[in-house]
């Protein structure tokens, strides 16, 4: 099951993925997922379970932030808001109010890659939203008169998601800073200069170009059977016609060549929190040939109380209150592999970038052991069977990896791909990634540096989901 | 000051159209007396347990505020034999979980196992509540943690604006201090404070436990007296006098230099227990327990853009009961956004409800309820909830038959009890404009 054995097999990347994919079609669905593809193109999963008479009803759109036009960043977001604003045979708000008739819940997100609507609802009442669902897929409407309070109402979400965050004010600045040309370094939310201007062209543009049964996947789950979704998803969705939707074709992301810190000394911060961002492969690009040992990598560095970090920094040197590494392999591009630290007080950022820096580098010096490899491994696989045991992981987990670029074979292979990690594969990683790359350093500081340095502790990990509801 | 049970948000079941709860209680009484709900469900090799022992930050001593925080952050940092970098390491290994943490009443745990784990974790469980060490490095660390957190309530505007409504409305009671307890406090909590805490306040007097996933009644028999019964009968802990909010109908404004002011408003509630509360929970649906159909959230979000989130929510703790809303709207607009909420405030007292719009709100209350139960994970913590607040193992169906019953002449008197517009009291962070408060707090 090993995938590749060096380095140097990283440019035979695509076709190794294409060539190896039947082999792993073996496996196991991950959740006892069940797909098929209706004849307009929209790929539907059923993952069957009975232990509640209720049913989860989820649309993903394979489109997200980064596919907005220049100039018009907040578009993808601000259309998901319009999504509920009516369409040609429902009044607006008229979505909410039926699916909370049936006593059912509903939201929706949006992130660089996706945008996802998702109701949760009595068994029975799966052909409802099922209805109300597809109807927006095709027959929205977008007036001014609806269009201009809901743009208020993302100002006021960029208020308290943003504006009123420090740490969130320097992940937006980071994220800009790291990737240098790649449409990711925009928020999804948007530069608020652009949502103002945001108006029905706009929306309606996206909407057109990108909203289509055959750039969508629908994930039920509950209290159903793949016979029942199937005769609702032909009567519902079957009829809306495909499109031409573009490939989605973002500009490559150039080499960095210079490391960049980003420093924000704000009023309301007392505690410092330092972290730092490399540019890293996806499951989809790059030399994605790395990542799952990134995976592995991420675990043994920083993924919990037998990390590396966490065993240098928090429990022997005791210099930070936490200490942390993740990897962001589901994304359509290039993702990102980071490192996080909250000083203890009297403790300086430096102290812990240093704490950071040592840990790093004497992996890279004397490597791994092949006990930490099989640790994180089993950590990571057996993380898999507690998401068996709820519907929202199983439905996220399957979503994101249609969207970014990859199948059911790939997530059912995945714990396979995982565990076939070899300590090899795992230090050629972390050398092609984190060996002298340049990186982007953050810092979130107080504003007054004698104001003794403790603030507003995020004890977990600030990864960057970038899903904005 | 998390222990909130949102009646409006939860879920349950279906009416007599869906089949009846697939949730099957079970009452499990150990030979020592020990008592837990379980649900046995082998589809997973999954296990969730959660306890909790009545008594919690607002029962910490008057000059040990924080102690229940600090204690039960150091429950799983240390005990038996091993350190904490071992007993985490254990954990980690066997990709269990055991977290501890204190609400306002009570001291709470959570454990998750793959069942072929289950003895190890279990008995790592036991060591934790019996064997805690307490070791000076995790003590320390612990508190910076809390420090930090401690800091960050006070800066986010969020935490700040809950904190003072409590501190507010609850000024000589347990329930208006932070759960943390302030730097102070934590710096003045001693080793043996810590070890008293232990021995003195894990009571199986006051034990509740819930447990879900892939085990027998006969095995989570043997495993309660094992993990449990070596806790002492009784716990010794102060309990906290019933309160009502006290600060009634005024407006307080903590001055931050924040683009969004944030709000927190409320005012005296209704027990869970009282027979009004099914409509009460009506009352609020439609006030501002629904985002975007409620009558706040039409009149402040949809309607007007001025806020994102706006809502509110029957909040119950042991000794008080409240109902209480939340927005965050621009500076500009913060004045404006208090009006319409006092307005339609008293329009919710005053108008006679409309017949439909009481109809689907029981729908959704009764639908939503059942909403969210297919984990292990979430039917634990939610007949521990039902454990906390007193009510039976088929409260489930239950309370569904008492929403139903519901009238909208119940939901006309209830509104009257329930709402009085002079008694809402708002606490403000931010820089609002035009907004004239009833007291200013000028912070850093």
């Amino acid at each position: 099951m090993t995938r590749f054995l060096s380095r140097t097999a990283a440019v035979l990347t695509a076709l190794a993925a294409l060539a190896l994919a039947p082999r792993m079609a073996a496996a196991e669905p991950l959740f006892g997922e069940t797909s098929f593809t209706l004849k307009n193109g929209l790929e539907v999963v059923v993952l069957p379970s009975h232990r509640a008479p209720t049913v989860a009803h989820w649309l993903w759109y394979k489109t997200g932030s980064a596919d907005e036009e220049r100039g018009h960043s907040g578009a993808a977001h601000f259309l998901e808001h319009l999504m509920f604003k009516g369409t040609k045979t429902m009044k607006p708000k008229e979505f909410s109010t039926l699916v909370a008739r049936q006593g059912g819940q509903e939201n929706a997100f949006t992130s660089w890659d996706y945008t996802a609507f998702h109701q949760d609802v009595a068994a029975d009442k799966l052909e409802l939203v099922m209805k109300l669902e597809a109807d927006r897929m095709r027959n929205l409407i977008i007036t001014d008169d609806q269009l201009k309070p809901e743009r208020d109402v993302v100002l006021e979400e960029w208020r308290m998601r943003i504006g009123n965050q420090p740490g969130a004010l320097l992940d937006e600045q980071v994220e800009a800073a790291l990737y240098l040309h790649h449409p990711y370094r925009i928020p999804v939310l948007g530069w608020t200069d652009e949502i103002r201007t945001l108006d029905v062209p706009a929306e309606k543009r996206f909407y057109d170009t990108w909203y289509a049964p055959n750039n969508a996947v629908l994930i039920v789950a509950g209290d159903v059977t793949v016979e029942q979704v199937k005769k609702l998803a032909e009567e519902y969705y079957g009829p809306i016609a495909r499109k031409n939707v573009p490939l989605r074709q973002r500009v490559h992301e150039p080499d960095r060549s210079a490391d960049a810190t980003v420093t924000l000394h704000h009023a309301r911060v007392r505690t410092p929190r330092w972290s730092r961002e490399y540019l890293a492969p996806s499951y989809h690009t790059g030399a994605k040939e790395h990542s799952y040992a990134l995976e592995v990598l991420a675990e043994i560095l920083g993924g919990g109380a037998n990390s590396r970090l966490h065993h240098a920094l928090v429990l022997d040197q005791q210099i930070a209150t936490s200490a942390g590494a993740w990897y962001t392999p589901d994304r359509l591009d290039l993702g990102m592999f980071g490192f996080a630290a909250t000083p203890r007080p009297n403790v300086t950022t430096e102290q812990v970038q240093a704490g950071v820096e040592a840990v790093l580098a004497q992996v890279l010096k004397d490597g791994l052991t092949r006990d930490e490899v099989t640790r994180a491994e089993t950590r990571l696989v057996t993380s898999e069977l507690y998401a068996q045991d709820g519907l929202d992981e199983p439905i996220e987990i399957i979503g994101r990896t249609l969207c970014t670029g990859g199948t059911l074979v790939d997530l059912d292979a995945w714990p396979d791909r995982i565990k076939a990690v070899t300590l090899d594969q795992v230090m050629a990683a972390a050398h092609a990634v984190l060996d002298g790359k340049p990186a982007v350093t953050a810092l979130l500081l107080p504003a007054d540096p004698t104001l003794v340095a403790r603030g507003p502790a995020e004890p977990d990990l600030p990864i960057p989901s970038g899903e904005i509801r | 000051m998390t222990r909130r049970l949102l009646t409006l948000g939860g879920a349950l079941l279906a009416l007599a159209a869906a089949p009846a709860s697939a949730i099957t209680v079970e009452t499990v009484r150990s030979p020592q007396g020990i008592t837990a709900w379980l649900v046995e469900d082998h589809t997973q090799k999954v296990i969730s347990l959660d306890f909790s022992i009545r008594g919690g930050a607002a029962s910490d001593p008057a000059d040990k505020v924080g102690l229940s925080s600090l204690a039960t952050g150091l429950l799983d940092e240390g005990a038996g034999p091993y350190d904490s970098g071992q007993f985490q390491g254990k954990l980690d290994d066997l990709s269990a979980g055991i977290s501890f943490s204190a609400t306002a009443d009570h001291l709470q745990g959570s454990l998750k196992t793959l069942s072929p784990y289950r003895d190890e974790i279990f008995q790592l469980l036991q060591l934790a509540l019996t064997e805690p060490r307490f070791d000076e490095p995790a003590v320390e660390r612990v508190r910076a943690q809390l420090d930090q957190l401690i800091d960050g309530q006070e800066q986010n505007p969020d935490g700040l604006a809950t904190l003072n409504w409590f501190h507010a409305q609850f000024p000589d009671h347990p329930y208006g201090r932070s759960r943390y307890g302030t730097k102070e406090s934590i710096a003045a909590i001693t080793p043996a404070d810590l070890k008293n805490f232990a021995k003195t306040r894990l009571g199986r007097d006051r034990l509740e436990i819930a447990v879900v996933g892939d085990i027998t009644p006969a095995d989570l028999t043997i495993l309660l007296d094992r993990t449990f019964g070596a806790l002492p009968a009784t716990a010794v802990a102060q309990n906290p006098s019933d309160r009502a909010p006290a600060d009634a109908g005024k407006i307080m404004l903590i001055k931050k230099p924040v683009p969004q002011s944030v709000i927190r408003f409320g005012e005296q509630g209704i027990d869970l227990h009282d027979r009004d509360i099914y409509a009460a929970m009506v009352v609020n649906y439609l006030l501002g327990g629904s985002p975007f159909t409620s009558r706040l959230g039409d009149e402040v979000r949809e309607k007007r853009g001025l806020a994102y989130t706006i809502g509110t929510g029957t909040v119950h703790y042991d000794h008080a009961d409240l109902l209480m809303g939340f927005v965050g709207t621009q500076n500009a607009k913060a004045a404006e956004t208090v009006k319409i909420i006092r307005a339609e405030w008293a329009k919710m007292r005053d108008e006679v409800p409309d017949a439909k719009a009481v109809a689907d709100a029981k729908t959704y209350l009764i639908g939503s309820y059942v909403l969210g139960l297919n984990s292990t994970g979430a039917i634990a913590e939610r007949l521990l909830g039902l454990q906390q607040n007193g009510f039976p193992s088929d409260y489930i169906t239950d309370r569904a038959k008492k929403v139903a019953v519901v009238t909208v002449d119940d939901v006309k008197r209830v509104a009257k009890r329930l709402l009085d517009p002079a008694k809402l009291s708002f606490v403000v962070v931010g820089n609002p404009e035009d907004l004239k408060p009833d007291a200013v707090v000028e912070t850093e």
